[in-house]
């Protein structure tokens, strides 16, 4: 950090700039013109907040896609289906057993298994070949879907989450002071605060995982350099099934979380597809930072896009997409 | 001398141009001038019309991918934004927004400013290369289809535009089924003869060195990207004629044509077809026109039900994919060498 603002004094600036203006939006009672102007504080700190927690479930979807994508050079563009078959397994568990916290490692377990089954019986057989893995993917995605349309049928389905986790939470955050000066705090819902806590774990602990231990370092190292790795007889068809069953099973988790947050049905494949592509190019090919930073923007960008110029909101998410590729075609955090 | 040499030359020059002709080319020259005779209205403006159509913007995809080695999923986008420039510079029934100009302002109008997109469109996708490619034009396909949808002011959102005609020209109504098989067929094999002659053509050349060793190229003095741009506005004219034919054959225009569903169409189309040939493209596209027309009838015979439609074209897909990722024309080349082959030796009869 001291090394980015040592090399580019005016960038830091301006991101520290933002960072006070933001934070003061944050915690401050808003004057009566700037609420005027853009709204009321609470509209703002709303979409704030569901933009961050979208982020998070971006996260979730993408740091799969980009782990696969990173060490095997697999694209997989059957990853939105992942997604959508982990969301309708996890509602079916948690109908079956009662247990909203079962359907994620049954998600976790069922989605993984089906990207082992991706791995050993479709990219092994093609690697090196990107185009054709591309449309073999494509292809198996389409026929996913349909099966899964043909299975499920067309309803939105939605996951319910437990009593303790239902209804709004107190926060500490002023949205307004009333005429008595008694301060108004925002409420939250629950669910979407701890969902949000939990990809955060999930993502300090890839990092970790990533970072600190064997297997870790193993991974980092076919990311470099995948046939030295195999020279030195570190077992690199093991890994990379390992990696590609915990990506996937990662999109089944976030089937799960979606399946909470908003709903399962056809065609969220697609649309959780494409998020995980907007937010892997503009984050960075590869990098499991580089993901969450995307995902924190576009996340932001679409709920923020909705609030306060909703005719455009995703076509926002797609520019923030142009702009990166048109100065940093390798993502903000991607390496050239 | 020259000027009394120079006739005789060119007949003799025109018969060995025309005997040089395969005989396929031939035979499949007049099957489709003289399809109207026996075909009913049916099959010349539903299945021909539609092969047609879906060839020339697969064909695109073609040209792109098989030339220039950068796989678009954007052409249908280009495609789409064409249509809708005629529907909203020409007549349609949306008359808050069309302008109603005449068509030979609009068409080329149209064309150009598809151009221009897709130049657009082509500088981004070409800081990218193999995959990211497929994956950026697949998010602007998107982006554009997102756009098209809540834009009411010039796309007219949801709905689209509709009743937008091809203009009477010499008293002919070009949407009648003959007049308009003709039509497509005349922009079809306009299309796969400009590619074949690209192709071949220095411009053509120079893009499949690119594509095959894009340092090389540099190298030798070639500008790679400025070559791969124009590729991306060469594709665009063919996907812009095949998209405003698209909009006159279904007389509208509306989000769901551009959707991301049909850009993966013509992605299968093309592939399934093979990359390697422009033919490919006009093979692919008429197996995925009798398969959307006929699998109904096929899945109900076979009790499944007419909605599988979908599952029956990506197992085709898949299975194609999977085995032969050259298409059809790669199976066929297949065969052809295998037959080639002595069966005892292994080596060339």
């Amino acid at each position: 950090m001291r090394l980015f603002a040592t090399r580019h004094p005016v960038w830091a600036a301006i991101i520290a700039v933002a960072a006070a203006i933001l934070l003061w939006m944050i915690f401050a009672v808003w004057p009566d013109g700037l609420e005027d102007v853009i709204g009321r504080k609470k509209v703002f700190l709303n979409a704030l907040f569901n933009g961050i927690t979208l982020g998070g479930l971006y996260f979730l979807v993408a740091s799969g896609f980009t782990l696969i994508f990173g060490l095997m050079r697999n694209v997989n563009l059957a990853h939105g289906s992942l997604y959508l078959l982990g969301g309708y397994v996890g509602y079916f568990a948690a109908e079956a057993t009662g247990y909203w916290l079962l359907a994620f490692p049954v998600a976790f377990v069922v989605v993984g298994f089906f990207g082992i089954l991706l791995q050993v019986l479709v990219f092994r057989r093609m690697e090196g070949e990107d185009l054709r893995q591309t449309l073999v993917t494509i292809g198996i995605s389409i026929v996913v879907a349909d099966l899964m349309l043909w299975g499920f049928g067309g309803d939105f389905y939605n996951i319910t989450p437990p009593q303790w986790l239902s209804g709004p939470m107190d926060t500490f955050f002023v949205t307004a002071v009333k005429s008595s000066g008694e301060p108004v705090f925002m409420k939250y819902p629950m669910v979407r605060i701890v969902i949000f806590a939990a990809s955060v774990v999930v993502g300090v602990a890839m990092w970790l995982a990533l970072n600190k231990t064997r297997i870790g370092m193993m991974i980092r190292a076919g990311v470099d350099d995948r046939d030295m790795l195999s020279a030195t007889g570190a077992r690199i068809q093991i890994v990379f099934v390992g990696v590609f069953a915990f990506g996937a099973g990662l999109a089944g988790i976030a089937g799960v979380v979606g399946g909470t947050f908003q709903s399962i049905a056809p065609g969220e494949d697609i649309r959780f597809l494409l998020a995980s592509l907007v937010v892997v190019i503009v984050g960075g090919m590869g990098s499991i930072p580089g993901a969450a930073l995307g995902a924190l923007l576009i996340g932001l960008a679409e709920q923020f896009g909705s609030v306060y110029f909703p005719t455009y909101a995703v076509v926002l998410t797609f520019l923030i997409m142009v702009v990166v590729l048109a100065f940093r075609p390798q993502g903000l955090l991607g390496r050239a | 001398m020259v000027a009394i040499d120079s006739p005789r030359t060119t007949t003799t020059d025109m018969r060995r141009r025309i005997a040089s002709v395969p005989p396929v080319y031939w035979v499949l020259g007049i099957l489709l001038l003289i399809i109207p005779a026996f075909a009913s209205d049916f099959v010349m403006f539903q299945i021909m019309g539609w092969t047609f159509i879906l060839g020339l913007i697969a064909l695109s995809l073609m040209f792109l991918g098989g030339y220039g080695g950068m796989v678009s999923l954007a052409q249908m986008a280009f495609a789409g934004f064409a249509g809708y420039m005629v529907a909203i510079f020409g007549d349609s029934a949306i008359s808050g927004i069309s302008q109603g100009w005449p068509w030979w302002i609009v068409i080329p109008l149209a064309l150009f400013l598809t151009v221009i997109f897709a130049t657009a469109v082509g500088w981004l996708a070409v800081r990218t290369e193999g995959i990211y490619t497929i994956m950026i034009t697949l998010a602007i396909a998107a982006a554009f289809f997102y756009f098209t949808r809540q834009n009411y002011e010039l796309f007219n959102g949801f709905q689209g535009f509709n009743s937008v005609l091809p203009p009477e020209l010499f008293g002919i109504d070009w949407r009648g089924p003959e007049a308009f098989y003709y039509l497509t067929m005349f922009w079809a094999v306009t299309g796969f003869g400009a590619v074949l002659y690209v192709s071949r053509a220095p411009f053509g050349l120079a893009l499949q060195g690119v594509r095959d060793n894009p340092r090389r190229m540099a190298a030798l003095g070639y500008n790679v990207t400025a070559h791969r741009v124009a590729a991306y506005a060469f594709a665009a004219v063919i996907a812009g004629i095949g998209g405003i034919l698209l909009t006159w054959q279904s007389a509208q225009i509306s989000p769901g044509t551009v959707g991301i569903q049909s850009a993966i169409d013509i992605l299968v189309i093309a592939v399934i077809g093979g990359l390697r040939h422009p033919i490919g493209a006009f093979i692919g596209a008429f197996i995925f026109v009798l398969l959307k027309t006929f699998a109904v009838d096929v899945l109900i015979a076979l009790g499944l039900g007419g909605e599988r439609f979908q599952l029956l074209i990506g197992m085709g897909f898949l299975i194609i994919v999977f085995f032969s990722p050259d298409g059809l024309l790669g199976l066929w080349e297949k065969l052809k060498a295998s037959r080639r082959r002595d069966p005892l030796t292994g080596g060339q009869r």
